[in-house]
């Protein structure tokens, strides 16, 4: 932790103070999920239910963001195609 | 100048039902509980005959009661809700989240005993039991003082020194149950003495200013984890601003005065017959109009008695209570909470404390009463200055903690 502000300089009620997105929570992870995209039929079922929102449509190609997955691997288990596979970090 | 204003044949909790229609009020959830369930039916009322804009939500426990308040203050809204007793018990967690998070909510809290044995009567166990958890606490003495109050605490809570919220008390039955003659202010000129809920300005890096709401279009985060290395400056932060609100509860009340004609005391402490007093007594509630009767009818055969109701409770008003007692020899703490296991009940322990580094100082004892909604009747308010004359007398405290009119 870098210099520690005092009672005074913080936003009261505990408000941040940094944008959530500055804290990239990807490291929290075990296993990673990886997209064969060969596999995958684009029906965004991963996408559906990422409880992170980590799993990105770019109207083209499904894909992962790493700075937030926790590879809690509901996407592998749901994918009807089983284009996801759970790799250890 | 006060206005005009109409008389009402009101109980407390239609009062407290009155007062949240006047204040522009934008939200309330409750879930009823004996005895504070009509000021739900009271103000259900006025949201099904149209009298007010309020989105009023029912809810399945009191958990969510304040839980949607939060929810909805969070975005801006002022926001209201009542309970009592187990009511406030099974908000706890809650409690504790809405005044963290400086959401200026009002509740009214209907005192009554906490089970068990499950009892509906009135004593201040519940509200006592929170008194730490960071709301500012204002114990009313009559209908016409609930009115009042709720439509401070709106004010108080939001001003931007303070933004906490507050909860007022009302006696359970003796209040809330209990007709009285209750003036009612104009609606325009409650609205213009409350106006709307105005959301306090932050500033963060990634935003400038903006408004301390959740929005969208400028995004905050509430509610996220604090460990060992932030959590002790937000609690530091709460404690400035109880500190902060000690000038705005004076100020509300005397602002209040000019619209209404009514105050009390300054705003924390109402005394009367202090003035020459050997003896007096500190009480919370509606037991103080009955203390002041028997004051009265002591004071007319000359004794030098007086008593000082304690309005505020959180902040504590400690210096005010020892400017007004100073010269008096001994004090009896009216206390209508247990203190199982303690060295007294919390109001006694406080003023004890705020004596402490006087040189000068009163001896003091505490009275605990009226558990259950056990009737304090003057003959037992008597019985409490006959034994402070003995005290006076002997110089002496034998006990420091007596139980009055439990029975043997």
């Amino acid at each position: 932790m870098s210099e520690l502000k005092g009672w005074r300089e913080v936003p009261i009620a505990g408000i941040c103070w940094k944008l959530s997105t500055e804290f990239k929570t990807g490291d929290w992870r075990t296993f990673k999920p990886v997209i064969d995209q060969n596999k995958c039929v684009k029906c965004l079922t991963c996408w559906i239910y990422c409880p992170d929102e980590a799993v990105e449509w770019d109207g083209e190609k499904v894909t992962i963001n790493y700075d937030f997955c926790k590879g809690c691997g509901i996407c592998a288990n749901e994918c009807p195609v089983k284009a996801i596979e759970m790799v250890l970090e | 100048m006060a206005v005009k204003q109409i008389v009402m044949g009101l109980n407390g909790d239609e009062a407290v039902a009155w007062a949240v229609k006047q204040s522009n009020v934008d939200f309330v959830a409750a879930y009823p509980i004996t005895p504070q369930t009509l000021i739900v039916e009271r103000f259900s009322e006025f949201v099904a005959n149209g009298e007010v804009k309020t989105e009023f939500v029912t809810v399945e426990s009191e958990h969510s009661a304040l839980s949607a308040c939060i929810g909805a203050a969070v975005v801006g809204a002022r926001a209201f809700t009542a309970t009592a007793a187990n009511g406030l018990a099974l908000m706890w967690e809650i409690v504790y989240i809405a005044s963290s998070l400086r959401l200026p909510i009002v509740m009214a809290i209907v005192n009554r005993a906490l089970s068990g044995p499950i009892c509906i009567h009135c004593d201040h166990g519940d509200s006592m039991g929170c008194r730490d958890s960071g709301w500012i606490q204002m114990y009313c003495e009559d209908s016409q003082e609930v009115y009042d109050t709720v439509i401070q605490a709106f004010r108080i809570g939001e001003h931007p020194d303070v933004q906490l919220p507050v909860m007022v008390m009302l006696d359970g039955f003796v209040l809330s149950h209990t007709l009285q003659n209750v003036s009612i202010l104009p609606d325009e000129v409650v609205s213009e003495f409350v106006g709307y809920r105005k959301p306090i300005e932050i500033e963060v890096p990634y935003l400038g200013k903006v408004p301390m709401i959740l929005d969208p279009d400028n995004p905050l985060t509430f509610g996220p984890l604090d460990l060992y290395d932030y959590y002790y400056e937000h609690k530091m932060q709460q404690h400035d601003a109880m500190e902060k609100a000690r000038p705005v509860i004076k100020q509300i009340n005397e602002e209040y005065y000019k619209i209404s004609g009514r105050k009390y005391g300054d705003g924390f402490i109402d005394c009367y017959g202090l003035e020459d007093a050997d003896i007096a007594t500190i009480v919370l509630g509606s037991t103080a109009g009955t203390v002041r009767s028997v004051v009265k009818k002591l004071r007319s055969k000359g004794l030098k008695v007086g008593v000082l109701r304690l309005r505020t409770f959180r902040p504590f008003p400690a210096k005010e209570i020892v400017e007004a007692l100073k010269d008096v020899k001994v004090i009896g703490v009216l206390d209508r909470c247990g203190p199982f296991g303690g060295f007294g009940a919390p109001v006694f322990l406080e003023t004890r404390a705020a004596f402490y580094d006087e040189t000068k100082r009163p001896l003091i004892v505490n009275y605990v009463y009226g558990l259950g909604g056990r009737d304090m009747h003057p003959a037992l308010i008597k019985e409490v200055y006959d034994d402070l004359f003995k005290i006076l007398e002997t110089k002496r405290i034998e006990k420091p903690v007596k139980f009055i009119g439990v029975r043997e």
